[in-house]
């Protein structure tokens, strides 16, 4: 089992998210976050007083899957969060110990 | 000498009646800012706050003339008299009609003014090119809505001898002249026509009825909708240009359309989607100051309701039609104030206590009052589709998709409407921490297959 972890554009989550549906996936979280990386941030002006915001709005998405379904989801997300531009994102791959369904006590891949 | 009647009663009224229609701009903004995603809000607000600041120069400079000037065929006034409002200043106290300053009258039509201009951005929301926006605020001020003013609110024989052809002119059995107490066709269905032909011509946001676009602020909405209702006391009841009887019963038909509109258009949504909104409510109320705005003066208190009613239903139905059609009207300008419009100038051929069908009347009135709508509507839409052309053959009109996307307020202001952040990571211009790496070589996820995973064991 293992978390699949991606960062990806605001605008793009839509499609992500079709495209993930498609591929019978049934649940996944997603946060607001901000970072950078080689995609440059933007100004903003107030009163003559400029500011660098560095930082870029994107959206985390993680997702808990079975082993066997890991590389399938990384290449439709790489698929339908792809733009070609700077900044469409990261994908990583982390192993998870344990997982348990609070509502069940199901335990690990009966969980996801 | 000239015996000076001015009244200090109608003065005072009439000036505060034109504070509070200055203050529904800011209202409007509101309500309009609050209905946009977040990041579009401040572009959506400076909308309406730009007119504030263009059409108050304009009309000071030739809007007034070109609107309350000599008669020119009907159409327009003759500004050279009131350039700079100059002639006028040199007599302060002249009098509009018998009882107030023409200032005080110049006052009140600037808001008017203002406030038509900035109900037309509703239809643009989040992809019009900000430069593209002032300059379609002047021109469409100067070749629509003044023009539209001399039409409707010019009378024959107040500031000039000849009036507008839509107040004055038209002769259908026994009723001459359009009623338009306060605006609902030189405002509303004027506002709403160019809004449809501007949103036609500038085209649907990106992903305009394949992704919901929901509204980010509805407590502003509300805010804005209370600030409109409040500010519509002074649009109607200050219309009698006087602190009398008319002003007062206009005032209790202000309200009682106003909420019967707001219940009708309630009750048409918990109907059709099972539930009563918050925006719904505050749609039904603006509705219903839409279709009061030219009937006020003209319906009873009961007849008012009625107006009100019919409103709150047709328009819950109305804004439904951009799906169906495919326009992007973003926040409804064709559903409430075109539609609006046209329910309460039309019913006062209903509803007029005077020559209305149901006080036993023929149908002249109804006759009149469709002449005058339609014809303005036409008019609006023909002039606003060559001002919208113009701009977008010389300087373009549409945001590139990436700062649509991005967001227009980053793109045109290089602002954010809400810092709700704790974390303050902004920086001074070369204090910045990024190290700028440039980009790799290119990459096609179709030409790929993606079960490297490097570092998984």
């Amino acid at each position: 089992m293992k978390l699949i972890t991606a960062i990806i554009r605001p605008d793009k989550l839509s499609d992500v998210q079709i495209a993930l549906a498609q591929h019978q996936v049934v649940g996944m979280t997603i946060s607001e976050c901000s970072g950078h990386a080689r995609q440059p941030g933007h100004n903003e002006v107030y009163r003559g007083a400029e500011f660098t915001i560095d930082f870029v709005l994107k959206v985390k998405i993680e997702i808990l899957a079975r082993d066997a379904a890991v590389d399938q989801l990384i290449a439709v997300i790489v698929e339908s969060a792809h733009s070609g531009q700077v900044g469409d994102g990261l994908i990583w791959v982390t192993e998870i110990g344990q997982a348990v369904r609070i509502r069940t006590g199901e335990c690990n891949a009966e969980a996801v | 000498m000239t015996i000076i009647e001015l009244s200090a009663g109608d003065t005072a009224w009439v000036l505060t009646a034109a504070s509070l229609v200055f203050l529904m701009t800011p209202g409007l903004a509101m309500f309009y800012g609050g209905m946009t995603r977040a990041f579009s809000a401040l572009n959506m607000m400076m909308m309406s706050f730009a007119a504030m600041g263009v059409v108050a120069v304009l009309w000071i400079l030739y809007g007034f003339g070109l609107s309350f000037g000599p008669d020119v065929g009907g159409l327009f006034g003759d500004p050279r008299g009131f350039l700079g409002l100059s002639a006028l200043f040199e007599q302060p106290e002249a009098l509009y009609g018998d009882n107030i300053p023409v200032f005080a009258f110049v006052a009140f039509q600037a808001a008017f003014a203002i406030i038509t201009v900035a109900l037309v951005s509703g239809a643009l929301a989040d992809r019009m090119k900000f430069g593209a926006w002032l300059v379609f605020t002047g021109l469409w001020a100067t070749l629509v809505y003044f023009p539209a003013a001399h039409m409707v609110f010019s009378f024959d024989g107040y500031v000039s001898g000849k009036g507008g052809w839509i107040a004055n002119d038209i002769t259908i059995g026994a009723v001459t002249g359009a009623i338009d107490f306060a605006g609902g066709t030189a405002i509303h269905i004027n506002a709403g026509a160019a809004g449809l032909v501007a949103a036609l011509i500038l085209g649907r946001r990106i992903g305009f009825g394949s992704r919901p676009m929901r509204p980010h602020n509805m407590t502003l909405v509300m805010l804005g909708a209370g600030l409109l209702w409040f500010g519509w006391f002074g649009f109607n009841a200050g219309s009698a240009l006087a602190a009398d009887g008319t002003a007062s019963y206009v005032w209790v038909n202000t309200l009682g359309a106003t909420g019967a509109a707001m219940i009708g258009w309630m009750l048409t949504e918990k109907l059709r989607d099972g539930r009563f909104t918050s925006l719904g409510a505050a749609s039904g109320a603006v509705a219903g100051l839409v279709a009061i705005t030219p009937s006020c003066v003209a319906v009873s208190p009961v007849g008012a309701i009625a107006i009100g009613l019919a409103a709150g239903v047709v328009c819950a139905m109305a804004v439904t039609w951009k799906f169906k059609l495919g326009y992007d009207d973003s926040l409804d300008v064709v559903g409430v104030h075109l539609v609006g419009g046209l329910v309460g100038t039309l019913l006062i051929g209903l509803f007029s206590v005077d020559d209305g069908l149901l006080y036993g009347h023929g149908p002249a009135r109804l006759a009149v009052q469709a002449v005058g709508a339609f014809s303005l509507m036409a008019y609006s839409a023909v002039v606003t589709a060559v001002i919208v052309l113009s701009i977008k053959q010389v300087m373009g009109l549409r945001l590139s998709s990436a700062d649509e996307l991005a967001g227009i307020d980053l793109a045109e202001h290089a602002e954010a409407a809400y810092d709700l952040s704790n974390v303050r990571y902004a920086s001074y211009p070369g204090l910045s921490h990024t190290v700028v790496v440039p980009a790799r070589e290119d990459f096609s996820p179709s030409a790929t297959t993606t079960t490297d995973l490097g570092g998984q064991s």
